[in-house]
């Protein structure tokens, strides 16, 4: 796995409806693997390569977009207020920084609190970029932000703002580089808009209309202290979905994966997930629909500054997508 | 036909989601002269197009929707009196009190309220739920109530459109004033390339009209008209009053469905100031409009959404500035005529 793509992807700017950025870094890690680049009308940056004919129409879907906030408005003094891009939870907020497209920083924090337990919603928080009062304000409302925080690799132990969900692009892109050939023809889509809904995801099955639709995505974990009840954890390999609340993943397509998994001799858990979905959802019902599924990377702390992937996982979940794209798929 | 004679038609005509009928034999006569072709699809929307001069062969889609809030009929009482389930979103409070015509026969009723002398202390400041409330059309029996009404009946609020100086009142106006916005763009000039417009239904239970229209137009472009909630009242906080009466049309940026496609909203709002037309970036946060059901069909559709400021949506009745819908037509009709592939170039 290549750390330095890691770094790049983690540490880009790239909010939900809001990336260009994104498309423009991942752009040159593919340009020499794929058959065909485009770029649909919703943002989606589509990679295709073709198979020898013998295949189905596989689409992979990695997505570009983070968490982030927008600015709702500006206080006479100059402070900003916001709402949500995608799942940001109070919890996380207060102290944290974030980023506008231009560059600006903003420190994040909240109104008074009469507790020290208590936690304020968003609409009592606020961002301080500095400024003074409206006039010297650098930003305006409808302006997006992305969270920041620098990539660490502390030996397998990577952690970055948003895994979720570059280290899934980190995955397609890898899986596109080794990808020597393939019966399928396979549309690696690096999409647009999935925290807010699976949306980008949606448009470009719509336009795709795949037999197959493969989804490379985080989940959480339950193998931390007193974490929620989860059966996946970090180090144990890649996790094939069964469930979550948004799809059920395509039996005949998890049973594939299984099998290509114990075939190559690499590890993996099935993952049943309660709460959140991933661009299959969408995919598995565009159009006249696909055989749906996912293979999930385990990842502790998601929706926070410090998402945590183990490189180990990160590495198998590549060989895993690799094995599976390189032969035949019989549902 | 001057413009307020357009919205007090269309205000004054009733159109509860899914019951779309009477707004689309008013808007399909309204247009029938200045399209070539219009026809109702299954769900009832009206899907008109007028002819382009052929300089461009962009696909471009006009929506808005026909339906409004209101009430449906689900069970007379032996008294003689209607229960109801809402339609789309109303708030319990708007509704006690207030005068409603049902059904097809547009039987006036009213939400019985207890008068304040028959009201214990608490029950003066509480709201009542509308699960308790009913309709009263003077029928005293159940039988005599379920000949003149069916279940499934639809109701809404009686209310006659006026004006007071710059000022519209009217029920309805989300989203008349887009309808009647619509109807002015297609008695314009022809546009570069042709013109699909959609009068949509059942925007307000789910963005379902709209669906179905934006997978059989196929558009590359979409302009959605709605009427969006203004809340400019005097607040004490320092907080951003949403969007203004009088201040110009309003430019969704992102709400719970839809993050408008930057490099449209980028175009209006470059068109608005090169022709000296006001706008408001409407706060970004919750609601939705049609936009959302239309962004992600087949390939995906460059989307954005102009709207009128109304105070008091969702309720009996609504206020606009009419400079701003004039507004919203100039802008709207400037934005179209200034489109080409090359804004939407990546």
């Amino acid at each position: 796995m290549n750390i330095e793509l890691v770094k790049q992807l983690v540490e880009g700017y790239g909010p939900s409806g809001f990336e260009d950025h994104m498309r423009d870094i991942i752009r040159p890690f593919i340009e020499d693997y794929a058959d065909e680049i485009s770029v649909d009308t919703m943002g989606n940056l589509i990679a295709r390569k073709e198979g020898d004919g013998s295949g189905l129409k596989v689409m992979v879907a990695a997505h570009m977009d983070e968490i982030g906030v927008m600015v709702t408005h500006i206080t006479e003094k100059g402070f900003l207020r916001f709402t949500n891009i995608g799942g940001v939870f109070p919890v996380t907020l207060a102290g944290n920084r974030v980023q506008f497209a231009d560059g600006t920083m903003g420190v994040v924090y909240s109104e008074k609190r009469e507790s020290r337990t208590e936690v304020h919603g968003l609409d009592k928080h606020y961002i301080d970029v500095g400024a003074t009062g409206r006039d010297d304000c650098p930003v305006s409302v409808g302006d997006a932000a992305g969270f920041y925080r620098s990539f660490r690799a502390q030996d397998d132990f990577l952690v970055a703002k948003s895994m979720d969900d570059r280290i899934g692009c980190v995955v397609a892109i890898e899986a596109l580089q080794r990808l020597e050939s393939t019966p399928h023809d396979v549309y690696f889509v690096f999409s647009v808009q999935e925290e807010v809904g699976t949306r980008g995801a949606e448009a470009a099955a719509n336009g795709l209309e795949p037999d197959v639709g493969i989804a490379i995505d985080v989940t959480t974990t339950g193998d931390t202290p007193e974490a929620a009840t989860m059966a996946v954890e970090l180090r144990a390999g890649p996790a094939i979905k069964v469930r979550d609340a948004g799809m059920i993943a395509h039996t005949g397509l998890v049973r594939l994966m299984r099998r290509r998994a114990e075939e190559a001799g690499i590890p993996y858990q099935l993952e049943v997930l309660e709460g959140g979905s991933t661009d299959a959802r969408s995919i598995q019902i565009a159009g006249p629909g696909a055989a749906a599924g996912v293979i999930s990377i385990p990842t502790r702390y998601v929706h926070t500054v410090s998402e945590t992937v183990d490189s180990g996982d990160v590495e198998n979940s590549i060989k895993l997508l690799v094995e599976v794209l390189s032969k035949p798929i019989e549902l | 036909m001057e413009i307020s004679e357009l919205l007090r038609q269309l205000t004054e005509a009733v159109g509860v989601s899914g019951d779309e009928k009477e707004v689309r034999l008013l808007l399909r006569d309204l247009i029938a002269e200045h399209v070539e072709e219009w026809r109702v699809d299954s769900m009832g929307n009206l899907l008109a197009m007028k002819r382009g001069t052929g300089e461009s062969d962009l696909r471009v889609l006009v929506d808005a929707h026909m339906d409004e809030v209101g009430l449906m009929i689900t069970d007379a009482e032996s008294d003689g009196t209607l229960k109801f389930e809402t339609v789309g979103g109303i708030a319990d409070h708007t509704l006690l009190g207030k005068v409603v015509q049902v059904g097809p026969k547009k039987l006036t009723g009213v939400i019985g309220a207890r008068p304040i002398h028959l009201l214990k202390r608490d029950q003066r400041t509480s709201v009542v739920k509308s699960d308790s409330m009913r309709i009263d059309i003077g029928a005293t029996k159940k039988e005599n109530a379920s000949g003149k009404v069916k279940l499934g009946d639809r109701a809404t609020f009686l209310t006659a459109y006026q004006e007071s100086g710059k000022m519209a009142m009217g029920k309805a106006l989300d989203d008349r004033a887009g309808c009647a916005a619509l109807v002015e763009l297609l008695r314009r000039e022809p546009y570069p390339f042709d013109l699909h417009a959609a009068f949509t239904v059942q925007e307000e239970v789910g963005l379902r009209g709209a669906q179905v229209a934006a997978y059989a137009t196929r558009p590359d472009v979409a302009l959605v008209l709605e009427c969006t909630p203004a809340y400019d009242l005097p607040n004490k906080r320092d907080v951003s009053p949403n969007v203004r009466l009088g201040h110009g049309p309003s430019l969704y940026v992102m709400d719970s469905a839809t993050i408008q496609d930057p490099r449209f909203v980028r175009h209006i709002m470059r068109t608005a100031e090169s022709n000296g037309i006001p706008f408001q970036v409407r706060q970004p946060g919750g609601g939705g409009t049609n936009a959302g059901a239309i962004q992600r069909v087949h390939g995906g559709v460059v989307t954005a959404t102009i709207a009128t400021p109304a105070r008091y949506i969702h309720a009996p009745i609504s206020m606009i500035n009419l400079d701003d819908f004039g507004n919203v037509v100039r802008l709207a009709e400037a934005t179209l005529r200034g489109l080409n592939r090359d804004l939407f170039e990546r």
